[in-house]
């Protein structure tokens, strides 16, 4: 069983990822103990927790996410992740998680076709996540956003019951900066272990280098609680 | 040499972001007929040897696990075309070119 100090969460580097290695700083940062772990290899190195960076895996090639979710690493955390063990999907992750069916979904070009890069303020709208509980919910997070393929889809039905479930994990707030459906930035399954959302928390963990925060322009760190709740689900589980 | 082509559109209840820039570059270029486009994905596979019954299915089975995403797209056609397979481009055959 993981303790703050020694869990091992999976860092999956397929190609064309781009943000593996701010995640795996971002784990550290937190008090984890990032693993570095491979599309072409099924083996998950014994991690607690996996997160699935951002990028443009296969260029997005056929769909955004289709042809990684059928990585032998993928295999292994689909399995794990049926079993409970806690996922984040970051942006490109976002997309293999709803390419695999691990989420529901889909996402599209952004409606008005451009790739947008901001300082993106959310609303919390489920923290009681394995990857949002050091949030409250309503809590207004700003963390960044950059994505082509952005715009969050679903029949409505579909809408219907994330929304009756409490299964929005966040919303955009202000602005939706790519026309996804009810302002969804991201989604939880059932269980609450796994998690998808196309803003970046791992570009937010440290002073200096994060978006502007109460302490002034680059001061934010508010994507480090999603690592920080992680580590506490894992110690309380 | 056997051919089989897949057509994927998005799916007529979802905003197809790219066929609604097309449209709106067209009347642009004194093409002021055309009041929509949607913008869809074909795929050619292609075999040794006749396109059996048993490809064809193949086929089909791809076309709905891995060439579309049945949230977001619907499978219009798997077709056999392997009279289309000659070496000439498309647009030649038909007389375009």
């Amino acid at each position: 069983m993981g303790t703050l100090n020694s869990a091992r969460i999976g860092v999956v580097t397929f190609p064309g990822t781009l943000d593996d290695r701010d995640a795996a700083r971002a784990i550290r940062l937190a008090g984890g103990e990032p693993v570095a772990l491979w599309h072409a290899d099924a083996d998950l190195r014994d991690v607690e927790a996996v997160v699935l960076p951002g990028g443009f895996s296969y260029g997005d090639y056929l769909r955004a996410g289709a042809i990684s979710r059928f990585a032998p690493a993928m295999s292994s955390v689909i399995d794990a992740a049926r079993g409970g063990m806690p996922v984040l999907g970051i942006c490109n992750g976002f997309q293999v998680l709803t390419e695999a069916h691990l989420l529901p979904g889909s996402m599209i070009k952004n409606d008005h076709l451009h790739f947008v890069c901001r300082e993106q303020t959310l609303v919390v709208a489920n923290a009681n996540t394995a990857w949002t509980n050091e949030f409250a919910t309503g809590q207004r997070i700003t963390i960044p956003l950059k994505n082509q393929d952005g715009q969050y889809v679903a029949d409505e039905a579909t809408l219907d019951r994330l929304e009756g479930e409490g299964r929005v994990a966040f919303r955009y707030d202000g602005w939706n900066p790519n026309g996804s459906r009810r302002d969804i930035a991201g989604i939880t399954n059932e269980r609450g272990n796994v998690v998808g959302l196309m803003p970046h928390p791992e570009h937010a963990v440290e002073p200096g280098f994060g978006p502007a925060g109460a302490d002034g322009p680059r001061a934010g760190t508010d994507g480090l609680p999603f690592f920080r709740s992680v580590l506490a689900s894992l110690v309380g589980a | 040499m056997g051919r089989v082509v897949v057509e994927v559109m998005p799916k007529p209840e979802i905003l197809d972001p790219q066929g609604k820039a097309v449209v709106g570059a067209l009347p642009r270029l004194g093409f002021t007929q055309f009041t929509g486009v949607r913008q869809g994905k074909r795929f050619e596979l292609e075999v040794d040897g006749e396109v059996t019954p048993e490809i064809l299915e193949q086929a089909r089975k791809a076309a709905e696990e891995v060439l579309s995403n049945p949230i977001i797209e619907d499978i219009v056609a798997v077709t056999d075309a392997s009279a289309d397979a000659g070496t000439a481009p498309v647009a030649q055959r038909a007389g375009l070119a």
